[in-house]
């Protein structure tokens, strides 16, 4: 029947059609829905791991012990994951082995816009490049085939606008769930030296062999029309050429690595003018160069940053862009921000008014790094609020500063790599305030179970780890609770934490409110008492506004945004906020 | 038929992805190809989001290039404003008149323009806004504005009523479908 699913969810249907029997990943945008639909559809067992790293290497275990696995994770997670990747290419598989990786060309919600086809050349594996939601479904079952053939891990790769946008499926028939014997064999598992050499070989003789599959699979097509313009493209590229280019000739590559050389050169040969359209690096056009075919249109006229689009692929080819509206000028802009009574915005509505260095991190509290907060100064990666903060304040103590920097980190990600950090600070004799936000869920990707939510993936309940004792067994003598809606006490709280020499670690439990859905009634402002000085502005909530007209603008309170947590009327020195019966926030 | 562009515009929260889900549900049922796309993640955090539907014999890209879209519907004045040059010449707008702060107004940092709806009518002749938060209040739920909003289109879209009402009874959990129903009625009125 047919089906219209996101790229996402059509590689967890295809995933349990294919006889999958392990799946492993970590949340990151846009990657994340893809294990989430795997335990909605409750066929397959899923699990999120603690990180990248720890999931691909979970799927390694599960193809070792004879199940096809799937690892999930972002483009960004590819880098925690790339240690077991870069040898597991060495081992090869036992029963299939899929890790999927999830692109952000555009950068929508990630740090960087690495190119993870780099990673299939390095690790010299075999890709596959889905262009649509049925081709993200069907590339699952040819993916877990290609592996056992030849003996490889194979990366099935998308981009954000295959991941979230939705098509059109017509599902197979459903296989049975693959599971196959565990043995030993030690010069095949083992990576010794004197085994990784003999692997080594292998790997460089089955990439020879994939070159020779990808002159024959289907998943590489030609497309002949008008031999005037050929064009290489894959992925979502290749929905724009279509879009754009109805009448040219196109060789759509399904499988971006190893690349088909012989029937690129027919390709080329057949037509008059080549094209190589790709989002990001120049990784088709490179080798084609590599090859001695001349590319006319490439990376010349195409932009390494950002996604491609139609508009783009027209102006490549000189052709007139359409006429049409510019924009509206000057509008104000609709950055994302703390939700309505986050329990993060209390943190840096303080660290804002101390003026302190903040190393930050990866999730929803990054947000604290914008106007009007301005109160996170650096986030690289997951994990490197703290080591980073730990090298700073080294620094600082040769250099004689006495400032002590803060570290902003949430519970998911200290679980991610956090950790590793904080006891290598404590083994150190580090100095720095570490704030760990521990608001019981993954929110930034829309709020996933993780180690101390007390439940799995699949809903089963958990063991909760316990983040004060955990801290201490790190080896950190100092940690204290916080609570954030408490604006006197975290001031006094961080202050005591900068003024107390060595690590200090504080611990936020307060619930993240948009997945625990905690709801309490709106305030209001007495116009009367209001004198319009703005400091309640500075808590940076969507739900306050000022009023329309007047001479010294009123603030007011949007009763359907406002979700009541008071952190603004703890600013107000009037004496002019107050709970309101009624309304609360329509939109949570 | 040629392909049929709809943009979905609004503030993260406002339940733009599930009338998009909605309208492509729709058209698959109508036995249309379809191709639906809004980028999320950070967006849940009320920023600005947009999403795409594209409706067709056959739809290759998920994405709707500026000067393209038959419809836009904005859950927000701002948000109309914003992406109304999406819209090709002679395109249909249809908007959610309850303005929501950004995180830049609310810190008094910019100003909400005040004359939103006359630049929205300056912008796009065909400029129709609804009251949507308090129809979806009548309808029983402050929440189901995305559904007054699909509501209001229904009768431009080239899918018949009866499907869309179809689709939003199946996709509607437990007691909001009642709610989602009323809504949408709520919506088609205004």
């Amino acid at each position: 029947m047919k089906k219209i699913i996101s790229g996402n969810e059509a590689i967890a249907l295809g995933f349990g059609d294919a006889g999958g029997v392990f799946a492993s990943g970590y949340p990151g945008t846009p990657s994340t829905e893809t294990l989430e639909e795997v335990a909605r559809l409750g066929q397959v067992y899923c699990e999120w791991s603690a990180n990248e790293k720890v999931a691909l290497e979970a799927a390694i275990g599960g193809s070792i012990a004879g199940g096809r696995s799937l690892a999930t994770m972002k483009h960004v997670g590819v880098n925690v994951a790339a240690d077991p990747l870069l040898t597991l290419t060495y081992t090869g598989v036992n029963a299939g082995l899929i890790l999927m990786v999830a692109d952000d060309p555009g950068m929508h919600s990630s740090q960087n816009e690495q190119d993870s086809r780099n990673y299939a050349k390095f690790a010299k594996v075999p890709m596959l490049d889905p262009a649509d939601s049925q081709e993200a479904y069907d590339m699952v079952r040819a993916g877990f085939e290609i592996s056992e053939q030849f003996d490889t891990p194979v990366m099935l790769r998308t981009t954000t606008r295959i991941s979230h946008a939705k098509g059109v499926v017509v599902p197979q028939a459903q296989s049975a769930p693959q599971i196959g014997t565990w043995e030993k064999n030690v010069p095949k598992y083992v990576m010794l030296p004197n085994f990784a050499k003999l692997k080594h070989v292998e790997v460089e003789a089955r990439l020879l062999r994939l070159r020779e599959y990808a002159e024959s699979t289907p998943l590489n097509r030609i497309e002949m029309n008008d031999p005037e313009l050929g064009i290489i493209t894959s992925g979502v590229a290749y929905q724009h050429v279509k879009e754009t280019l109805p009448d040219a000739s196109i060789l759509k590559l399904g499988l971006s690595h190893p690349l088909p050389e012989t029937k690129i050169r027919e390709f080329a040969a057949r037509v008059k003018r080549l094209m190589v359209v790709e989002e990001m690096d120049a990784i088709f056009e490179e080798q084609i160069l590599a090859m001695g075919i001349k590319v006319e249109i490439g990376k010349n006229k195409l932009p390494l940053c950002g996604e491609i689009n139609a508009d783009i692929i027209h102006q490549a080819l000189g052709k007139e862009k359409a006429e049409m509206v510019d924009p509206v000028a000057g509008l104000p802009q609709r950055p994302p921000v703390f939700c309505p009574s986050c329990a993060h915005r209390g943190l840096f509505t303080i660290l804002s008014k101390l003026k302190t260095f903040v190393s930050g991190d990866i999730g929803c509290y990054t947000l604290g790094a914008l106007p009007p907060m301005n109160a996170m100064h650096s986030v690289i990666d997951m994990g490197a609020s703290i080591s980073a903060a730990h090298g700073m304040a080294k620094v600082n103590a040769i250099a004689g500063r006495s400032e002590k920097p803060v570290a902003v980190i949430g519970d998911s990600t200290f679980f991610h790599s956090g950790m590793t950090g904080l006891m290598s600070m404590a083994y150190n004799g580090g100095n720095a305030l570490v704030i760990i936000m521990d608001n019981r869920t993954t929110g930034m990707t829309g709020g996933q179970e993780n180690p101390g939510t007390g439940a799995t993936l699949q809903g089963v309940p958990a063991r909760q780890v316990e983040i004060a004792p955990l801290v201490r067994a790190l080896g950190i003598d100092n940690v204290a609770e916080l609570n954030t809606y408490d604006l006197k006490a975290t001031e006094a709280a961080i202050k005591k934490g900068l003024e107390t020499p060595g690590p200090y670690v504080l611990v936020d439990k307060n619930p993240c409110i948009l997945r625990y859905k905690i709801r309490k009634p709106a305030m209001n402002v007495d116009q009367d008492k209001c004198t319009g000085c703005r400091a309640c502005l500075k808590v940076a909530c969507m739900a306050l506004g000022l009023t329309a007209s007047g001479e010294k603008p009123k603030v007011r309170v949007d009763p359907n945004v406002c979700n009541g947590c008071g952190v603004c009327k703890q600013m107000c020195k009037f004496d002019a906020m107050h709970e309101s019966e009624g309304l609360s926030n329509a939109n949570l | 038929m040629q392909i049929y562009n709809i943009v979905i515009a609004g503030v993260g929260g406002q339940g733009v992805l599930m009338a998009s889900k909605v309208l492509a549900e729709s058209a698959l049922a109508s036995g249309l190809d379809v191709k639906q796309n809004e980028v999320h993640g950070m967006a849940q955090r009320g920023g600005s989001v947009i999403s795409f539907v594209r409706i067709g014999d056959q739809v290759s890209s998920p994405v709707v290039m500026p000067g393209s879209a038959d419809l836009l519907i904005s859950f927000e004045p701002l948000e109309a404003l914003r992406y109304v040059h999406y819209l090709k010449p002679g395109g249909r707008l249809v908007y959610n008149k309850v303005p929501i702060n950004p995180s830049t107004v609310a810190a008094g940092m910019a100003v909400y323009p005040q004359d939103v709806e006359q630049q929205i009518a300056a912008a796009c002749g065909a400029a129709h806004g609804v009251e949507a938060l308090s129809i979806a209040r009548e309808a029983g739920n402050g929440k189901a504005v995305n559904m007054v909003m699909v509501g209001t289109v229904m009768k431009h879209l080239p899918i018949k009523e009866d499907v869309i009402t179809e689709v939003v009874r199946t996709v509607s959990k437990g007691k909001g479908a009642e709610v989602n129903l009323r809504a949408l009625a709520g919506g088609a009125a205004a």
